[in-house]
């Protein structure tokens, strides 16, 4: 009994400890992301990092204009970081706690389209203005309307079309074509999108094998020699993190990247890792133009020595850039909030508002919330080929920008309607 | 007094107590606790299968069972009174687990844990596959009601609920166990061929203590997933299913209650050292749960719960006296 003493009197402690008030001239931030498991290497751990980075940046007002005023509105950023693994489940409960005991001011977060779908009718419910950095499926915005949710990077939408139009514009001859997924949400919406565009763009073109081996298989051989034998002229996929790199340094030795043109659509990640390892020739999309399709402009030059600086030469890749352009479209929010409130801190009402429709400057170019009733950004897309170059180290490129309003579908459409209808209003000039 | 009476009694008067205590904790707390039954109601369901000697690494499947069925009824019925989800959330678990039972009832030990979890990892594998209800992405569950009320937003009343059937279920396991039925599960733990001799059934035993866990994981299932407004395959992992095996057992089978403390305690030590220290989180819940393992091996709810008589621990210790 005296040891269920002791326990109850450190629970309480811990409860009554947990709450401090927060100090009036900070703006407190939830960053959720992954910080372990199969999708923190690739996306979470870079996204954290790049956190960090620019939140001590803002903080110190060492960003180039327009960002060069320190934190948001002249308050100090306190960023909380949370571990996005668990699931659904614990992530809706770690929001909770976020918002309900650690009182943040917004949460910034979510790679898993699964986590993204549950937390938004929570911050719905809390009524805490919630921005989702990353994850792909357009059903969060399709299916439901928010007022305080919203996305600062584009739906998984615009990685599969603007990849076939990237092969249209090499000129790539395509009869038939494979498709290599995970076996979850994502690789099959993946596979869904590009098939759709390819009939609308390749309309001759066939398919000629559909694979989905499990998350996280880690083994392709079967998979290689069912692809090696279809002999398709293009292979499509959308595998990422540890299970790429292990398609790719199978499938290399095989001939598989000699045999056929590979497309892979959320790659880049990829490429700091395996390095020289990486064949030659293969497409490789960023979900972005991010990294090394980044267009130029101060502010990229900017992000990309500060991030290089800070973490050991490596390059940023899509997961610091689109958690740049969500904490840089919530400055942009927040300034414009007070701007219009007077110079106090903002509610979430009053950022929700700011944020409808808002465009501003990120390192990957103009980020625009046209869509879900202002609420989903779209932005440009870059594409490019690993090649060698004189020194022969694997380089990107023949590298390509869609126009945001080419690759994403305009206000009123569903994505997959829009695909299916042959792209009306599309603006590819 | 009637035994039965008097365990119903502390039952009615521990929620009474829970439900007051809700009244004044933070909104949060609310939250936590209310998860924390619906894990804890998974758990009961293990330490009825561990009163009688098993172990099932698989009580995913009916967790996910009641979750979905309760989900997609909500969904697409459009029915959100939480009567009717908690019956059919915990029918379902029931039925699924009475339609596995003939199958894994015949196994023990390893064998047993195996089929289980193999049976949920089934569940979760063409869960994913099935785009209409969201693959692996899942899908919302819509706000619960209570007779016509919607619950409201403070999460109050969903907790006030969790905390009913939580006390409904402990005092109904506590009878259970303490019934001839019950008992005979203990038995078969110590001895199963005894049993047989003595006239009863192992196997009906097992498929007793099977089906009951399936309902309460079925209950459970359905409560988490109306809190949580969201369902996804993730609900039959292994992990998931691990993670009330780990409750069950820091619990112990000496208690009825106790689960539901070492649930919160886990949600508590998970969301706290997940707070403060994001990239070492897991290493804090393992020393956790090393030193409940060590320090209290037969269970946080030894603590209170005496074991009536432990013939096994008192023979230990008699000859050293």
């Amino acid at each position: 009994m005296r040891n269920f003493v002791k326990f109850g009197g450190l629970l309480a402690a811990l409860i009554a400890g947990t709450s401090t008030a927060a100090a009036k001239d900070t703006f407190k931030v939830g960053i959720v992301t992954f910080l372990s498991g199969q999708a923190a290497q690739s996306f979470g751990v870079p996204a954290a990092n790049g956190a960090k980075l620019l939140v001590k940046k803002l903080n110190a007002g060492e960003v180039p204009a327009p960002y060069n005023t320190p934190g948001m509105g002249g308050m100090q950023i306190e960023a909380v970081l949370i571990d996005e693994a668990g699931g659904a489940t614990v992530q809706v409960q770690e929001y909770r706690n976020l918002v309900q005991r650690e009182k943040v001011d917004v949460v910034i977060g979510y790679v898993g389209s699964g986590d993204c779908l549950a937390v938004a009718p929570v911050a719905e419910e809390l009524k805490t203005f919630t921005i989702l950095y990353d994850c792909g499926t357009p059903r969060i915005f399709e299916d439901a309307d928010y007022q305080y949710v919203f996305r600062t990077a584009a739906t998984a939408t615009q990685d599969n079309v603007g990849l076939v139009r990237y092969l249209k514009a090499l000129g790539v001859d395509i009869k038939t074509y494979a498709g290599i997924h995970q076996d979850y949400a994502w690789g099959h919406d993946s596979w869904v999108d590009f098939k759709a565009a390819m009939g609308r763009i390749y309309p001759e073109a066939t398919v000629a094998a559909e694979l989905f081996p499990a998350f996280g298989a880690g083994q392709y051989g079967t998979e290689i020699s069912a692809l090696m034998q279809r002999r398709a002229d293009v292979i499509h996929s959308s595998l990422w993190g540890g299970d790429l790199q292990s398609f790719i340094l199978q499938g290399l030795p095989r001939g598989l990247f000699r045999q056929a043109q590979v497309a892979l659509s959320t790659a880049d990640h990829v490429l700091p890792p395996l390095g020289n390892n990486m064949p030659e020739g293969v497409i490789i999309g960023a979900r972005g133009s991010y990294g090394y399709m980044a267009p130029e402009s101060a502010l990229n030059t900017w992000w990309d020595a500060a991030y290089r600086e800070a973490y050991d030469n490596v390059v940023p890749v899509q997961g610091p850039y689109r958690m740049a352009q969500a904490l840089l479209g919530l400055k942009s929010a927040v300034e414009k909030a007070m701007k219009e409130n007077g110079g106090v801190k903002p509610s979430s009402e009053q950022l929700s508002a700011a944020m409808t429709g808002l465009s501003w400057e990120s390192p990957a170019g103009l980020i625009e919330m046209t869509n879900g009733k202002g609420h989903q950004a779209i932005q440009s897309i870059g594409f490019g080929r690993t090649q060698k170059d004189k020194d022969g180290n694997i380089v990107l490129g023949d590298i390509l920008h869609f126009d945001a309003r080419c690759v994403n579908p305009p206000a009123d459409k569903k994505s997959i309607e829009w695909i299916e209808a042959g792209f009306p209003g599309a603006d590819c000039d | 007094m009637n035994p039965i009476l008097r365990t119903f009694g502390l039952a009615a008067l521990g929620a009474l107590v829970f439900i007051a205590i809700g009244l004044v904790v933070p909104a949060w707390f609310l939250f936590t606790m209310t998860k924390a039954v619906g894990f804890g109601l998974v758990a009961l369901g293990l330490v009825g299968l561990l009163r009688g000697g098993l172990l099932s690494f698989g009580q995913g499947l009916y967790y996910c069972g009641g979750a979905y069925v309760s989900g997609l009824m909500a969904n697409w019925a459009g029915v959100t009174d939480m009567i009717v989800l908690l019956s059919v959330g915990c029918i379902a678990g029931g039925l699924i687990a009475a339609l596995v039972s003939p199958l894994v009832a015949r196994y023990r030990g390893i064998f047993f844990a195996m089929l289980t979890m193999a049976l949920s990892m089934v569940a979760y594998g063409v869960l994913t596959k099935i785009a209409a209800i969201g693959g692996s992405d899942g899908f919302n569950v819509p706000k619960p009601t209570l007779l016509g009320y919607h619950l409201a937003e403070t999460g109050f009343g969903l907790y006030a609920i969790a905390v009913v059937i939580a006390a409904l279920a402990a005092a109904v396991c506590r009878v259970h166990f303490d019934s001839g039925l019950g008992l005979i599960a203990s038995a078969a733990r110590e001895n199963e061929l005894r049993i047989e001799y003595l006239g009863a059934s192992v196997f009906s035993v097992s498929t007793r203590s099977f089906i009951l866990a399936g309902g309460l994981a079925g209950l459970g299932g359905t409560l988490n997933g109306v809190a949580l407004g969201h369902v996804d395959p993730f609900f039959s992992y292994w992990t998931t299913s691990g993670e009330m095996v780990f409750i069950a057992i820091l619990g112990g089978y000496a208690s009825v209650t106790a689960v539901f403390g070492t649930a919160l305690v886990t949600e508590l030590v998970r969301s706290f050292s997940g707070q403060y220290f994001p990239e070492s989180w897991q290493m804090l819940l393992g020393i956790f749960l090393l030193l409940v393992i060590v320090f209290l091996p037969r269970g946080v709810g030894s603590m209170w719960a005496k074991p009536a008589k432990n013939h096994a621990i008192r023979s230990i210790k008699e000859p050293a006296t």
